[in-house]
C-alpha cells in the first residue's frame, strides 16, 4: 500500500519482544546498566557478554553478535543475577535461557551437552542410562518400595526420584536413606520406576525449550494414570519444574521438596531421632531450592532437629549462596566450564566449608554431592570433610 | 547433484541383549533400536556434500517402529526426502537380504552418489555398502572420511590402519562407506524435530521380494562367559595395594 515502507523484524527486535513473554519480561527496559548481575555472576568475569553487556548489546542492535558467542554456556542459571538485580528483571528465566535457546535453535551446543540432551531425548534420562534400570536402586529395601505400575491402588504421595538419584551411585545412596526415612514416618508413597521420565527442568535451562515440552508432556500422561494426593521430589529442579514450569503448560500437581515435607512433620519426625550425629556441618542452599524458590528454613529446620548436631553458615549463605556449578546444563559442561574458567566452583564452596570449620558439607539436591565429593580431593586441608545429604543425617540419626 | 544416503538401525548396547528361545538370534521382541553411528556420519556428511556443492539428498531406511524419529529428525537436520522402504522386514534382517531391498529404490533414485556408514557392529556378513555397489554396478571406496566433487567425480579421503590417509579420485556414480563426516553429527533442537513431524512427509516405497542368500547360517548364541583366568584381589585398599606391588614385582615390572 502506498505511503507504507515495508519492515522485517531484525533478529535483535524478534529476541527483545521475546523475552516480554517472560513474566516481568518487560522489566528488561528499567536496566540501569548497573553491573549488578555481571559482577555477582560467578563466572560473569569468563563471559565476552556477561548479563548487563548483553542487554546493552541487545539496546545497540548488535545482540546476533552475542550469539555467535559460546561464553554464555558459562551460565549455570544460580539465579545470582536475578536476586541482585536492582531493577527486578528475570535474567535467569528471560535473558539467559532466551539465548540458550537461541545458540541451540543455531546448532551451537558444546558436543558434551549434545549427548545429554540426546540421552535424555532418548532414554528419558540425560546419564543414557536404560529406563529399564530406573528402579534398581531399591533392591533390598525393606519394606519394599512400591512401583506404581505393579500395584493396583491409590498412594497417598507420588515420589519423582529424578535422574541422578535413580542411577548416579553415590546419589543412590541417599535415595536408599530418604526411603528410610519415609518408611519410619510410615508414609504411603510410590515411586515411577522404569516410566519415570527427567523432569527436563536443566534441560530448558540449557535452552532444550522443546526437549523439556516432551518430557514434561510423558510426566504428565504418568501423572494421570495413577492415583495419589500430591508429589514430593528430593531434587530441587524437579520440584521447580512442577511446581513454576509444568502450571505454565496446564500440569498442575500439588509438590514439595523432601525437606518441606519432612519439616512439616517434624513433630512426629523428632522422636525417631535418636542417635546424636555430633558434627559440625555447613548446610549448602541449592540455587533451586533457594534463591528460585525461597526455601531456607526447612532445611535447616531438619537439621537442627537432629540431636548433637551443630549447624554453621558458610560466607556465602542463604540468598547469597553459591552455585554448586551443575544448573542450566553445568553438570555436563564440566569440560567446557574447566576449558574456560580452569577453576570449579563446587571447589570455592568445598574451601568455605572448611574455612568454616565444618566436619560436613550437607545438601538437599542430588547434583550436589557427587559434585562436592570430587571436589573435596582437589581441595587442600579438605581431606576430613565429608559430604552428605540431610536425608543420609536423619538415616544415621535414626539408627537401625 | 543427487546424493542417497541408505541407513540402517541396530541394537541399542544400552540394553542388555538377550538371546531368544530359538538359541540363534539376539530376542528382538522388547530389543530397543537406534541408528547405527557410521550412519549417521553418513547423514551429516550428506548435508555437508548439499551445503557446498548443493543438490539434494534422500536418506532412504527399513520400515521399524523407531524409523518414523530417525527419519523426521534428518528432514529437521535438512535432508530432502525420506523413503521408507515399507512391509514388515525382520528386525534382524542380514546385508545381503537389506541389499536386495535398497537396490531398486536407489535404482529408481538415480543418486550420483551413495554414501553409507562403512560398517555397523551387527553386520555378520560383512558391511553393507560393498553390497550395494555390487548390485548396482558402481564403484565402491570404504573407510572415508572426506569428500570433494569435481565434474562427473569425487575425490575422497580414505583411512588406512596406522593412520595414513589416501586420496582417491572415483568417478560417478559411486558408493562410499563413511568412517566418519568432516564435522561430528550435528545437534537439532527438539523442537525442530517436533516441526518436522508435524510438516515432513515419509515416501512409502515397497519392498522388493528377497532372494534367499547364501553365507554363514548361526547355529547356536552364546552370552559371553565369566573366564577364570583373571585373579580378583579382595581386601581393604591397603591389602590390595600390597598386593598389587607384589605381583608387580613378581612380574619384573618394577
Amino acid at each position: 500500500m502506498a505511503g507504507f515502507i515495508s519492515h522485517k523484524p531484525s533478529f535483535n527486535e524478534t529476541f527483545y519482544s521475546s523475552l516480554m513473554d517472560v513474566l516481568d519480561g518487560e522489566r528488561i527496559q528499567a536496566c540501569l546498566q548497573c553491573g549488578t548481575c555481571s559482577g555477582i555472576c560467578p563466572f560473569g568475569y569468563l563471559m565476552d557478554y556477561p548479563p548487563s553487556r548483553m542487554i546493552s548489546a541487545l539496546r545497540a542492535g548488535y545482540f546476533d553478535k552475542v550469539i555467535t558467542n559460546e561464553s554464555i554456556w558459562m551460565c549455570v542459571s544460580c539465579y545470582a543475577c536475578t536476586e541482585s538485580c536492582p531493577a527486578r528483571i528475570p535474567l535467569t528465566l528471560g535473558l539467559m535461557t532466551r539465548t540458550k535457546e537461541e545458540l541451540l535453535l543455531a546448532g551451537n551446543v558444546p558436543m558434551e551437552l549434545q549427548d545429554a540432551l540426546q540421552n535424555t531425548a532418548r532414554y528419558g534420562n540425560p546419564l543414557g542410562e536404560s529406563p529399564r534400570k530406573r528402579a534398581l536402586w531399591t533392591r533390598g529395601i525393606e519394606p519394599p518400595i512400591r512401583i506404581l505400575s505393579q500395584v493396583n491402588h491409590p498412594v497417598d504421595v507420588l515420589w519423582f526420584v529424578g535422574d541422578y538419584a535413580s542411577f548416579h551411585p553415590r546419589v543412590q545412596l541417599t535415595s536408599r536413606a530418604l526411603a528410610k526415612v519415609l518408611n519410619a514416618l510410615g508414609v504411603d508413597f510410590g515411586i515411577l520406576g522404569h516410566e519415570e521420565n527427567s523432569d527436563g527442568d536443566s534441560q530448558r535451562l540449557a535452552g532444550e525449550r522443546g526437549l523439556f515440552e516432551l518430557l514434561a508432556e510423558k510426566n504428565s500422561r504418568l501423572f494421570q494414570k495413577y492415583q495419589f494426593n500430591e508429589i514430593v521430589t528430593g531434587d530441587p529442579h524437579a520440584y521447580n519444574a512442577f511446581k513454576n514450569e509444568y502450571p505454565k503448560l496446564d500440569i498442575t500437581y500439588p509438590v514439595s521438596h523432601y525437606t518441606q515435607y519432612l519439616a512439616s512433620r517434624l513433630q512426629i519426625l523428632k522422636p525417631l531421632l535418636k542417635n546424636k550425629v555430633s558434627m559440625r556441618v555447613a548446610y549448602h542452599d541449592p540455587c533451586f531450592l533457594g534463591r528460585a524458590n525461597g526455601i531456607y528454613d526447612e532445611p535447616r529446620s531438619l537439621l537442627e532437629a537432629i540431636p548433637g548436631l551443630e549447624l554453621v553458615e558458610m560466607t556465602h549463605s542463604k540468598d547469597n549462596s553459591l552455585c554448586c556449578g551443575g544448573g542450566g546444563g553445568g553438570m555436563w559442561l564440566e569440560g567446557f566450564q574447566w576449558e574456560h574458567a580452569r577453576a570449579r566452583l563446587s571447589e570455592w564452596r568445598v574451601r568455605e566449608a572448611v574455612a568454616a570449620g565444618a566436619d560436613a558439607l550437607v545438601v538437599a539436591c542430588p547434583y550436589e554431592t557427587p559434585r562436592f565429593e570430587d571436589a573435596v580431593k582437589m581441595v587442600q586441608r579438605a581431606s576430613r570433610l565429608t559430604v552428605l545429604d540431610i536425608s543420609e543425617l536423619l538415616s544415621e540419626s535414626m539408627g537401625e | 547433484m543427487k546424493i542417497a544416503v541408505p541407513i540402517k538401525l541396530v541394537p541399542d548396547l544400552v540394553e542388555e541383549l538377550s538371546i531368544d528361545a530359538g538359541g540363534t538370534s539376539l530376542d528382538y521382541a522388547w530389543m530397543r533400536l537406534k541408528l547405527n553411528e557410521l550412519d549417521d556420519h553418513a547423514v551429516e556428511e550428506g548435508l555437508l556434500l548439499k551445503e557446498r556443492y548443493g543438490g539434494e539428498v534422500a536418506v532412504i531406511a527399513l520400515n521399524d517402529e523407531c524409523i518414523d524419529e530417525v527419519l523426521f529428525t534428518a528432514s529437521a537436520k535438512g535432508i530432502d526426502r525420506l523413503v521408507k522402504v515399507s512391509g514388515d522386514p525382520p528386525r534382524d534382517i542380514n546385508n545381503h537380504s537389506l541389499m536386495q531391498l535398497f537396490v531398486p529404490v536407489l535404482q529408481e533414485l538415480q543418486p550420483d552418489l551413495v554414501i553409507t556408514g562403512v560398517q555397523a557392529h551387527n553386520d555378520l556378513d560383512g558391511p553393507i555398502g560393498p553390497l550395494l555397489a555390487e548390485g548396482l554396478g558402481y564403484s565402491y571406496v570404504g573407510y572415508v572420511s572426506g569428500i570433494a566433487v569435481e565434474d562427473g567425480s569425487v575425490t575422497v579421503k580414505k583411512e588406512f590402519p596406522g593412520g595414513l590417509i589416501a586420496e582417491m579420485c572415483v568417478k560417478l556414480p559411486a558408493v562410499l562407506g563413511i568412517q566418519a563426516a568432516e564435522h561430528p553429527p550435528r545437534y537439532i533442537a527438539y523442537s525442530k524435530i517436533r516441526q518436522a513431524m508435524k510438516t515432513a512427509l515419509i515416501e512409502d516405497c515397497p519392498a522388493a521380494a528377497i532372494q534367499p542368500t547364501p553365507g554363514a547360517v548361526i547355529e547356536r548364541m552364546f552370552q559371553p562367559t565369566a573366564g577364570a583366568t583373571a585373579e580378583m584381589i579382595e581386601g581393604s585398599p591397603e591389602i590390595v595395594a600390597d598386593q598389587l606391588v607384589k605381583l608387580f614385582k613378581e612380574l619384573g615390572i618394577f
